[in-house]
């Protein structure tokens, strides 16, 4: 699939149902099969970088890169680097479930005004 | 058979929602002559005993307004989906959360530090805050519990009807009452309101940017806004294509950029996303550098991209705060 192709939507549904790192790999500047999928993704990607760190989720979880078919080598020390960096960051912290409030959870007794 | 027993409830909301009703004028008393209130507290005294004592199902429908936040709302918000056939969320409060939705970007606590304590126009000297429970010479006094995210009310209890917007438009409130009254209601889950987005109706969209077109994103008290050109193509930002359309364009027409309230169309899950996937495909660069600058120069994305549907997105709040 083209890196153009990627909707910011399928980003945050990998964050919501449990990733703790997103990599977007595209083909390099220039050679995008549709021209310009490339491009619009390093935009969105830039945009949900800001996006992810507003809602807490560390900037460096959510990567993109460029990897042709051919650098294998590349391609290896991409995916590399990137589990290091959620490794060292640790998994995210989960968002509970939509369908149940804190209601009845117990830490709600007390108004903590520190 | 008697007259239809309607529910009006407010939940974490402004007011603006029963102002709403209110504002359907004459028309109102068309409808409070077909239906029977039973619950209405901003307007009229009926006490939650009451309806505690209806059969289940026994309202034919509750109107919802308001956010979810405490543990009375919720109680209450149950109570009435038993007592009732038909639940209806009124409003972007009760839709997706709206603008009290956007406390998910904090928690409990911050919201009472700065209201209680650091709020510029606060002087409490004396510590003097809310406590769940206060005795007095009568007995106790509660409050309800205040919980550390906003929920929509779907998120609660099943709702089977949506009425957008911040407030919703008399002309979509009396459409859906018709509708409830003579049972031509669609599909249960529906957004009682057209399912395109509002650009499709927009007068300035013979101006709406196709493709890449700006360089610079701008808010709207930098510019002199042009009455008559889009939004985007003026480097404002402006929800229309990440939103439902149904609201006659209100704030276009006062010459203000669309905010949302309506949400998004039945094939978008997640507003926020929607519109920045919409934003970056007209943003004129494909410099790195450059796409930084302009990225960074929006002060506040998540802020204004989930401006009333944050506690409906999909990352639904802040963590870690
Ligand atoms: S939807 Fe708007 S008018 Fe209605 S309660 Fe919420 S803020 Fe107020
Ligand atoms: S982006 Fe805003 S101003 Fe432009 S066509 Fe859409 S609704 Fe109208
Ligand atoms: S223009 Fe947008 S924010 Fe304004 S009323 Fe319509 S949907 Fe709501
Ligand atoms: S085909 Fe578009 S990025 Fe590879």
């Amino acid at each position: 699939m083209c890196s153009g192709r990627i909707d910011p939507q399928f980003i945050l549904k990998a964050f919501q149902s449990g990733a703790d790192g997103v990599l977007i790999l595209g083909c390099h500047p220039g050679d995008c099969h549709y021209k310009e999928g490339n491009y619009k993704a390093l935009r969105r990607f830039y945009l949900l970088r800001k996006l992810i760190s507003q809602f807490g989720i560390e900037e460096e979880r959510l990567k993109l890169d460029w990897v042709s078919a051919s650098e294998a080598d590349k391609f290896v020390r991409t995916i590399n680097d990137m589990v290091e960096t959620v490794k060292a960051l640790g998994p995210l912290k989960r968002i509970p479930a939509h369908t149940s409030t804190e209601k009845g959870t117990g830490d709600l007794q007390e108004i903590k005004i520190g | 058979m008697g007259k239809p027993k309607v529910a009006f409830y407010w939940c974490a909301s402004c007011g603006g929602c029963e102002e709403a009703f209110v504002d359907l004028a004459e028309d109102i008393l068309k409808v409070i002559e077909a239906v029977d209130i039973v619950l209405w507290p901003v307007a009229l005294d009926f006490k939650i005993k009451d309806i505690e004592k209806l059969h289940d199902a026994e309202i034919a429908v509750s109107f919802i307004n308001g956010a979810v936040r405490t543990d009375e709302q919720e109680d209450i918000s149950k109570l009435l989906r038993k007592k009732s056939g038909l639940i209806v969320a009124f409003g972007s409060c009760a839709h997706l959360g709206g603008i009290p939705g956007l406390a998910n970007f904090v928690n409990r606590d911050k919201i009472f530090d700065w209201v209680y304590k650091n709020a510029p126009s606060v002087v409490n000297n004396n510590g003097v805050f809310p406590q769940k429970k206060t005795g007095v010479i009568e007995g106790d006094l509660t409050l309800p519990e205040f919980y550390d995210t906003v929920y929509t009310l779907d998120q609660v209890i099943d709702v089977d009807y949506y009425i957008p917007g911040c407030a919703p438009p008399p002309d979509l409130i009396l459409k859906a009452i018709e509708a409830i009254l003579s049972g031509t209601l669609p599909e249960k889950g529906t957004v009682l309101a057209p399912d395109r987005a509002l650009c499709e109706t927009c007068k300035r969209r013979e101006t709406k940017p196709e493709k890449a077109a700006i360089k610079e994103i701008k808010r709207v008290h930098q510019v002199m806004l042009d009455p008559e050109r889009c939004f985007l193509d003026q480097g404002i930002i402006c929800l229309g294509p990440a939103t439902r359309d149904g609201c006659g364009e209100r704030c276009i027409n006062a010459n203000m950029p669309c905010r949302g309230c309506f949400g998004p169309t039945s094939r978008v899950v997640d507003q926020g996303a929607k519109f920045l996937s919409a934003l970056a495909s007209i943003i004129d660069t494909n410099d790195e550098a450059e796409i930084r600058k302009i990225t960074n120069s929006i002060v506040d994305p998540a802020g204004i991209f989930y401006y009333y549907s944050l506690p409906a997105s999909m990352l639904r709040r802040k963590l870690n705060v």
